[in-house]
């Protein structure tokens, strides 16, 4: 099983065949996202109390989630990295952090833009804010701790301990609406038996969410590729690929 | 090779576990302070002294919000469905303050047992609809979709 493994992350084999993986991802999260959009911006309604204000929500819900989906793919790839040491894997952990933070600081701000007409507030210190502003710190750390090695192999494993040890924060968000009195509103899709959205507004929010994670794959794809072929460009395979470009 | 690749598992795993287990012991040392507010029947319990600043969320009770004459003090009373606190607020309320919301009020307890709020901000509930939705549900006597406060600690 491992040899299958070691042969797929072989960093040439990966290069070939994340070419159409990142194509696929382009196209379905172009389609999804011009879908979601519309609805979610012109064709969804007004809520009974936030008025148009849940628009926000349709961006802010999706980032949020994929601020955590994207902290567990750089987990798995942390956990590669750290046990069979794999290339591929190595470069995985600060590309998914980069595009985590950003993820991370978008669900941030949207949802100070609709703290202030909701709460009344832009920024309240409760637990689900605050652990979500951890994650962003955390992300940060993973980028600053991956670049900070002469040895990029060295920087990618201390990088990976540090993304095992923040893993703790991800259940933290997850539950800190139901383990403490929060100010955030309690988990509203997750419900899967009644889910508290009416389905008007539950489709466009899954079509976005699904539209953010395509993008998610489409982005790393782009940037791991990028990264892997700067690291092996002294390898006869990128010379090679060099030669029949040219 | 393969020993090897075994104790890198066991050093992730205990890495993970380890973690993991310090952060639940810490959470669990600090669960008070990680509260954001008390609701009314913690308020018994928690041993909060006068001009001690804390929050407070609830429901507002219906038709007890009263507009003092000089046009800008409310009272109002918080409910969590077993506790009621008086509050005293002097200042601008978030849009979504109504009877019947959810809100977390900073403030004090004054001698009298009136909390004398600083900042009001309105809780949003779980709940997203189209106002003919909301209507519909109102009409068939169902009761106006509030959440209300989680009361329990442990």
């Amino acid at each position: 099983m491992f040899t299958f493994l070691h042969k797929y992350a072989s960093p040439q084999y990966f290069y070939s065949w994340s070419a159409s993986w990142q194509k696929w991802a382009s196209i379905i999260a172009a389609l999804l996202m011009s879908v979601g959009l519309y609805y979610s911006l012109l064709n969804s309604p007004a809520d009974y109390q936030q008025g148009e204000t849940v628009r926000i929500m349709y961006v802010h819900v999706p980032a949020a989630w994929l601020s955590m989906f994207g902290y567990m793919v750089m987990a798995s790839a942390a956990i590669v990295t750290l046990i069979w040491r794999i290339k591929v894997a190595e470069i995985m952990i600060a590309q998914c952090a980069v595009i985590g933070a950003s993820f991370t600081a978008l669900a941030l701000i949207t949802g100070m833009l609709w703290g202030k007409p909701m709460w009344g507030a832009y920024w309240v210190w409760d637990a689900r804010l605050t652990s979500e502003l951890v994650l962003l710190f955390l992300y940060f750390g993973v980028i600053a701790l991956s670049g900070a090695f002469d040895d990029e192999r060295a920087g990618a494993r201390a990088a990976a301990i540090l993304t095992l040890v923040g893993i703790v924060n991800i259940p933290i968000i997850h539950y800190s609406v139901e383990w403490w009195n929060t100010l955030h509103q309690g988990p509203t899709v997750s419900k899967f038996d009644s889910p508290s959205a009416h389905p008007s507004m539950l489709i466009p929010l899954l079509v976005m969410a699904l539209a953010f994670k395509a993008y998610f794959f489409a982005v790393l794809f782009k940037r791991a590729r990028t990264e892997l072929l700067l690291r092996e460009r002294n390898t006869s395979w990128v010379k090679a690929l060099l030669k029949e470009a040219v | 090779m393969a020993t090897k690749r075994k104790q890198r598992m066991i050093f992730v795993i205990v890495l993970i576990s380890g973690f993991a287990a310090a952060t639940a012991l810490a959470l669990f040392a600090f669960q008070k302070n990680l509260l954001y507010f008390y609701s009314p029947s913690q308020l018994s319990e928690a041993e909060v002294t006068e001009d001690q600043l804390f929050r407070l969320g609830g429901l507002v009770v219906e038709g007890s919000v009263v507009r003092m004459p000089d046009g800008i003090t409310t009272q109002f009373s918080l409910t969590d469905m077993q506790g009621q606190v008086q509050v005293e607020y002097t200042g601008l309320l978030p849009d979504l303050f109504r009877e019947g919301q959810g809100i977390v009020a900073q403030g004090k307890l004054n001698a009298s047992g009136l909390f004398v709020a600083q900042e009001v901000l309105a809780k949003h509930d779980e709940n997203y609809m189209p106002p003919e939705v909301a209507e519909a549900l109102k009409a068939a006597g169902g009761e106006h979709p509030v959440s209300i406060p989680k009361t329990t600690v442990e």
